[in-house]
This record gives structure tokens, sequence and C-alpha cells, in this order.
């Protein structure tokens, strides 16, 4: 059924192609100013990140990794978006099936809440936390009194990476569950389920495609954030040096190389990012073209 | 009182309360757990941090407050972050409808890599773009080279500014404008033709208002993440005072310099323009909604 009214659709519309479309020569222009302008902005910033990777040979890229200071700052990263992404995608959850599962006043006004971090400077999610933490903040001089260190520390890192990341998941989650409505859970605790097995066998599946894709989109720009840790961290080698705070430092001490060799490995993190991004998209879209499918069969 | 607390706890009455409960009745469980908690967490985390930042900017007096604010180290770094913001967001709103356009409604060799390039600015951390465009930007640099032969330094001036802005600022346009023309219905375009219009008349009358609301919140987005941008614009900036310094360059200089209450100000109005933003934007989207909804 689906088939057939697909072909018909692409019948009708190759039957109007001559009255709305544009002349060749203009489609050849218009598809030559986006390409120039793509390749301009986004595949000669990537070809370079490697082109000066390897400018010194292979062997400064692989020191250029390897060394103690880069291994720690790897180490770091890893640290923050091991903390920063689960946090997040606990909150995600509880606002999503709070936001979409039930109706309650002043929701709208919620949900833009939630997008605040995304809107807000990096430098200021650095800032507030200073202002709480740091010697002159308000906690500052009680954390000072029980030798608790939070600002240029590791603590520090973690909650500037989670501020940042804050709407990652949520974003993701809330809009999808509100499409897919309350049916399946409200049948589920009918059928005598319990809270958590509801949870674990109706809703979680139900999102998990899309609980993976903020997810994904969460660990890159904590992997990646560089303004709010810079505030935060106090850039110590080998003690608070995230990899994007590394780069900076070695291409402050003109080592373009060495810089150059560790951005890339950021910038292949962002390309996995953009495939796995790219096949879930395409797995999302091919379980929703099959759900029609069957909805259309009954 | 006592009357008024029996009438409130009095659930046998059979008059209906005049106040609609704040939660609609649902027989699902966990809305007070995961509400609660999703309170919590985005106090501790975003509102309570945030309002600190208020508060501190507040220690400074009025006068002061505005000797901060309006000094005009301050207000070059304000014109150069909107400036260049502007510039960047409006490069975008060109190109992003050429590149929306394009992906949509033409076939050609590399397509789907291409879409899914576009969301490289969301994807590569922001220090990487930085040094990247200014290895490409300076005067020796791929493409800054050839500005150079006609004079013209990208790299550490406000053009490089506005190069690091258009990059971080691109996928918005796109991705905002994409659904919305892979949506539109092939009928109104063939009427608007039927009835005579030419292909541009049909694009500017007809296509174009119709795309109007997501062109609109496209820029804005971008407008708004180009406002706060960091990471990409101190690499190919240079960092000049009064020249090439944006605002949250400056915040964190105040800050190396332990000037905490005067980044707090100049971050106090960063952030009311961007919450300002955020509610226009909202308010964009709402409007592309009823567009496209009804």
């Amino acid at each position: 059924m689906a088939g057939a009214v697909s072909s018909l659709n692409s019948r009708k519309t190759g039957a109007a192609h001559a009255a709305t479309s544009e002349a060749t020569w203009v489609r050849v222009v218009l598809i030559s100013i986006a390409l120039t302008f793509l390749a301009l902005f986004l595949f000669l910033p990537l070809v370079i990140v490697f082109t000066e990777a390897f400018a010194k040979g292979a062997q400064v890229y692989f020191a250029a990794i390897t060394e103690p200071a880069a291994a720690h700052a790897i180490k770091l990263t890893l640290i923050a978006a091991a903390i920063a992404v689960p946090c997040n995608v606990i909150f995600g959850l509880a606002a999503a099936w709070a936001i979409a599962k039930f109706d309650f006043r002043g929701k709208q006004f919620v949900i833009t809440l939630i997008d605040l971090p995304f809107a807000v400077s990096p430098v200021i999610a650095g800032l507030i936390y200073m202002l709480l933490f740091g010697r002159q903040g308000f906690f500052g001089p009680w954390l000072g009194d029980h030798d608790i260190q939070i600002m240029f520390a590791v603590p520090g890192i973690v909650l500037a990476t989670v501020f940042i990341t804050f709407p990652f998941v949520a974003r993701e989650l809330i809009p999808l569950m509100q499409e897919q409505g309350k049916e399946q859970e409200e049948a589920a605790i009918t059928l005598g389920a319990s809270g958590w097995k509801m949870f674990w066998r109706v809703t979680l599946p139900s999102v998990k495609w899309a609980l993976l894709y903020g997810m994904i989109l969460c660990n890159a720009r904590a992997m990646g954030e560089f303004g709010a840790v810079s505030v935060v961290s106090g850039k110590i080698r080998e003690q608070t040096n995230t990899l994007p705070l590394h780069i900076e430092i070695l291409y402050n001490e003109y080592q373009f190389a060495a810089a150059f060799a560790v951005a890339s490995l950021l910038a292949l993190l962002a390309l996995v990012t953009l495939v796995l991004k790219s096949l879930l998209e395409w797995k999302a879209a091919r379980e929703h073209e099959l759900a029609v499918r069957a909805a259309s069969a009954q | 009182m006592s009357e008024i607390a029996s009438a409130v706890f009095d659930t046998s009455s059979p008059v209906p309360k005049p106040k609609k409960p704040w939660v609609k009745k649902s027989v699902l469980p966990g809305f007070g757990l995961s509400i609660g908690l999703a309170a919590l967490y985005a106090s501790l985390i975003v509102f309570i941090p945030l309002a600190g930042l208020v508060l501190k900017s507040l220690e400074l007096s009025w006068p002061e407050l505005w000797a901060v604010v309006s000094n005009p180290r301050a207000v070059a770094s304000y014109q150069l972050t909107f400036g260049a913001s502007l510039a960047a967001a409006s490069i975008n709103l060109v190109f992003g409808l050429i590149v929306a356009w394009v992906l949509v409604r033409y076939d050609f060799f590399g397509k789907r890599v291409i879409d899914a390039l576009v969301d490289l600015p969301f994807a590569l951390p922001t220090a990487v773009a930085g040094i990247a465009l200014t290895a490409l930007y300076t005067t020796k640099g791929w493409v800054g080279q050839w500005f150079w032969l006609a004079d013209i330094k990208v790299a550490y001036t406000w053009l490089g500014v506005t190069v690091a802005l258009t990059f971080i600022g691109l996928p918005f346009v796109v991705r905002t404008v994409q659904p919305v023309l892979a949506d539109l219905e092939a009928e109104v375009e063939e009427a608007a033709a039927s009835l005579g219009a030419s292909r541009w008349q049909t694009c500017s009358r007809v296509l174009l208002p119709a795309l109007l609301p997501s062109l609109l919140t496209g820029f804005a987005l971008a407008f708004a993440r180009a406002i706060g941008e960091y990471g990409s614009v101190v690499f190919i900036s240079g960092n000049m005072p009064y020249k090439t310094e944006i605002t949250p360059l400056l915040i964190m200089t105040k800050l190396e310099q332990f000037d905490y209450a005067g980044a707090a100000a100049l971050g106090t109005v960063m952030l009311i323009f961007s919450f300002v933003l955020l509610l226009l934007i909202n308010l964009l989207q709402h409007w592309s909604h009823k567009r496209t909804g009804g």
C-alpha cells in the first residue's frame, strides 16, 4: 500500500517538474555556491587539522599524543565526560517523564528554562561557579576552612561540563515522549505492572534511540568544552588540563604540530560522532517508516 | 479562620473546588519523584549559580555598576561582539538558505556525506575549530593568502572573528529551514506556476514568505550562539583591547585580575541579553509551528 502511494507521488512531481524547477544553469550555480561555502568553512578546517598534525612527520605526531601531559589530559577529559553524561541522562529522563506524561501549570516555562545553558556563554558558565566556590566566592571561605578545593581542581571541571551539557538529553527526549503519548504506559499500569517495570519494559525501549542520540551529542560537547572549563580549571599541567586546554597551551607555546596532533584526536571524535548520529537518524527514520507501514496495513 | 480551614479540608463537599489543581490526575506513577529530582538538579546546577551571578553584580552600587558596564573598553567589546555576530548570522542566513535549498531540492554526488558534514560545528570542539580556522586564514594560510593579495588581513582582525562566528553558527539556518522546505506542498508552487508566475516570482512571493519564520528562527539561533562564543574566537581574533576583544574575553580578563564583581556585572549584561534572545526564539518557533501546522 505504502509503496503504491509513494510511486504515485513521485510520478506526480515528475510531471510537474518543468514548471516548478529551475533552469540547469541556475541549479549548477546554486550547487557550486553551496559547495564552495561548505568547502571553505567546513571541509578545509577539517583537512588542515590533519595536514598540520602530520606536518613534522608521524614520529612527532605520536610523541605529541603519548607524552605524559597529553595522556593525563585524555584521562581527565574522559573522567569529566563519564560523570557529566550519566548525570544528564538521569536528569533528562526525569524531566522528560514529568513534562511529557503529565499536565501541569508552567510547563512551557520549564521547557524554556531547560534551554538556558544553550543560550548562556560558556565563559559565564565557568564564571558562576567561580563566584560560588572561588576563594572570594560565596562559599569560598567555608570551603577554605574545610580544605575542600573545587575551583582549579577536578570537581570544578566536572561541574562546568555538567552545566554546559545539561540540556542535551532532555531536549531529545521531551518532544519524542510528548509525541508518543501515554496510552502504552497507562495500559501497562492498568494491567498491574509496577512503575519500575513499566519504565524498563515500555518507556525505555521506546525512547532508546533518542536517548542514545542525546548521549552522543552530550558526550561530544562534554569532551570538547573549552570556554567554561578554561575559567574553572586553572590549567595546571598534569593536574587540571583537559584535551582542549592542552591544545591551547601547546598552541600558545608555538608547538603547532603537537597542538594539531592533539586537535586531530578531538576532530576524530567529532567525525565518529557525526557518523553515529547519521546512523541513528537513519535507524529512527526506518523504524518510523515501518511503524507507519504497519499502521496503514491494519 | 477555622471556617476556611474546614472548607478547604472538607473533601466530601459536593461543591467543586474553585481552584484547579497544579497537576492533572493521572494513573501514571512517578510525577513527584521525577519532577522533584529534575527540579532539584536544575536548581543546584543551573538556577542557584545563575542567581549567584546576578547577586554578585549587585554588590556594586548603581554608579559603580554603570561605570563597569559603560567603560569604553567594554563598549568596544560589545560593538565587536554584536557587530561580528550580526555579520556572521547574516552570512549564514543567505548561504544557509542556499545550502538547505540545494540539499532538499537537488541530487548530486556526495549529497548524504555533505548533509552529515553540516553538523560538524556542533561536534567539533571550539578550540580545534579556532586553531584550524586561524591556520587557514592567516596571511600565509591556504585561504588567507588570497585575501592578502588584495591587502586584506582576515586572521587577527574583526574579519577573523566573523569567520569563526560564521563557522560555529553554520548549522542553525540550514537545520531549521531544511525540514520546512521538505514539507512544503508541491501544489502551491504548481498553482503559482500555472497562474502564470515566473519561477523567480514563485520563489520570492510564495516560497520565501513560507520559509520566513524558520529563516528568522535560524538567524536568531546563530546570532545567540555567536554572542556567547569564546573558544573558536580567542585564537583567531588576536585579542587586542578596543580592537579585537570580544565581551566573553573581557570577562575572562577581569576574572584573571580577580575583579569578580566587574566580571559578574558584564556577565549579567550578557545573561539578560541571552535570556531575552531565548524568549524571542521561543516566540519565533511558536509562530513558525503555527504557520506550518495550520
